[in-house]
């Protein structure tokens, strides 16, 4: 649509004006359908957690599921819970916690403009404790196996109460199961993060990307603040009758 | 184009209320309180996640619809919870029902 269509007639001194912006100066990463960056990033953020609630429900049935088994055994809960081992819990819970503090660090890194070597530094941090609480979930599971308290053919169980100790046990490989899976897709995630940061695309004009990874990532935490005390705790005051 | 740039010093703080959370809950389930075990594990870990939320995710800074969005997730979780206890936790209130 040209412009100056008009019934204005614009002063002889205005025959040549300086060609006005059509398009003020946009942002490279901004797309088309969007008018401001900002609108861009609250776009991105918003659909996160809409996901993110998505992943409430999705975990939240699990949950459920083991509120009605335990509320049916309570006492075989609390046995089962006493075989698993608190400080390895409680150690990956303190290391989970220290991967969400170098996340969030992250993202203020590339908020604010930091050199590519900060950020990458903080997210290549984050990785490094996701996989180290990897590593500390294989070991743990090894140990089930080895004393076969895998539910199946081979479980077996000393207690007093086998049946809902395999229940636990159910819930318990399920639950750490999907949440391990969502800590292997966060590493892959930061890794793709990670590349672009080295590649300087991030800083306070954008960094969307990294503030919907650390969403997402921070999510994962969340779960496993509520998984720890549930599965490791309970059984810590229990004494076997 | 740059959100709400929160000091690093708010970073630590929450990390260290983090730490000390779980700490707190660890030496907490050590002690035999009966019931209110219970209720001191699930009220620590709420607190923590609330930490996380607020501050880690940045939603003290987000849009009104950001908070309603996340709000959300946690109502729908009550509603299923709650509605699936109140099936089980009265079961056999009613004489000669199951169990």
């Amino acid at each position: 649509m040209p412009e100056g269509h008009s019934h204005y007639h614009p002063p002889p001194v205005a025959i040549h004006p300086a060609p006005a912006a059509e398009h003020p100066e946009t942002h490279p990463w901004l797309q088309h359908h969007f008018d401001t960056m900002e609108q861009q990033a609250e776009a991105s953020t918003l659909g996160m957690w809409v996901f993110l609630v998505t992943e409430i429900m999705f975990f939240g049935g699990l949950f459920m599921a083991y509120l009605v088994y335990r509320h049916a055994s309570p006492q075989g809960f609390q046995e089962a819970s006493h075989h698993l081992n608190i400080y390895w819990g409680a150690a990956n819970t303190a290391i989970l916690i220290v991967s969400s503090l170098t996340m969030a660090l992250a993202v203020r890194s590339a908020q604010t403009s930091q050199a590519r070597g900060t950020q990458v530094g903080w997210l290549l941090a984050t990785m490094g404790f996701g996989l180290a609480f990897l590593g500390i979930k294989a070991i743990e599971y090894t140990d089930k196996f080895k004393d076969h308290i895998v539910p199946g053919p081979y479980f077996q169980w000393e207690g007093l109460y086998p049946k809902p100790a395999e229940q636990f046990y159910s819930l318990y490989f399920a639950m750490t199961g999907l949440h391990a899976l969502h800590m292997i897709i966060g590493v892959g995630i930061m890794a793709v993060i990670t590349f672009l940061a080295w590649r300087n695309t991030f800083d306070e004009e954008y960094y969307t990307p990294v503030e919907v990874a650390g969403l997402y990532w921070h999510f994962v935490d969340i779960v496993w603040i509520f998984l720890f005390p549930l599965l490791y705790l309970i059984g810590r005051h229990y004494h076997a009758g | 184009m740059s959100g709400h740039v929160a000091p690093k010093s708010m970073y630590y703080a929450v990390f260290a209320a983090l730490i000390f959370g779980t700490a707190l809950t660890v030496a907490v389930a050590f002690i035999d309180l009966g019931a209110l075990n219970n209720v001191l594990m699930l009220g620590i870990a709420i607190t923590k996640a609330a930490l996380v939320v607020l501050f880690f995710m940045h939603v003290r800074w987000g849009t009104r619809l950001t908070w309603v969005v996340a709000a959300s997730g946690f109502f729908w979780l009550l509603i299923l919870f709650g509605l699936t206890m109140s099936d089980y936790l009265s079961r056999g209130w009613v004489p000669g029902t199951w169990r």
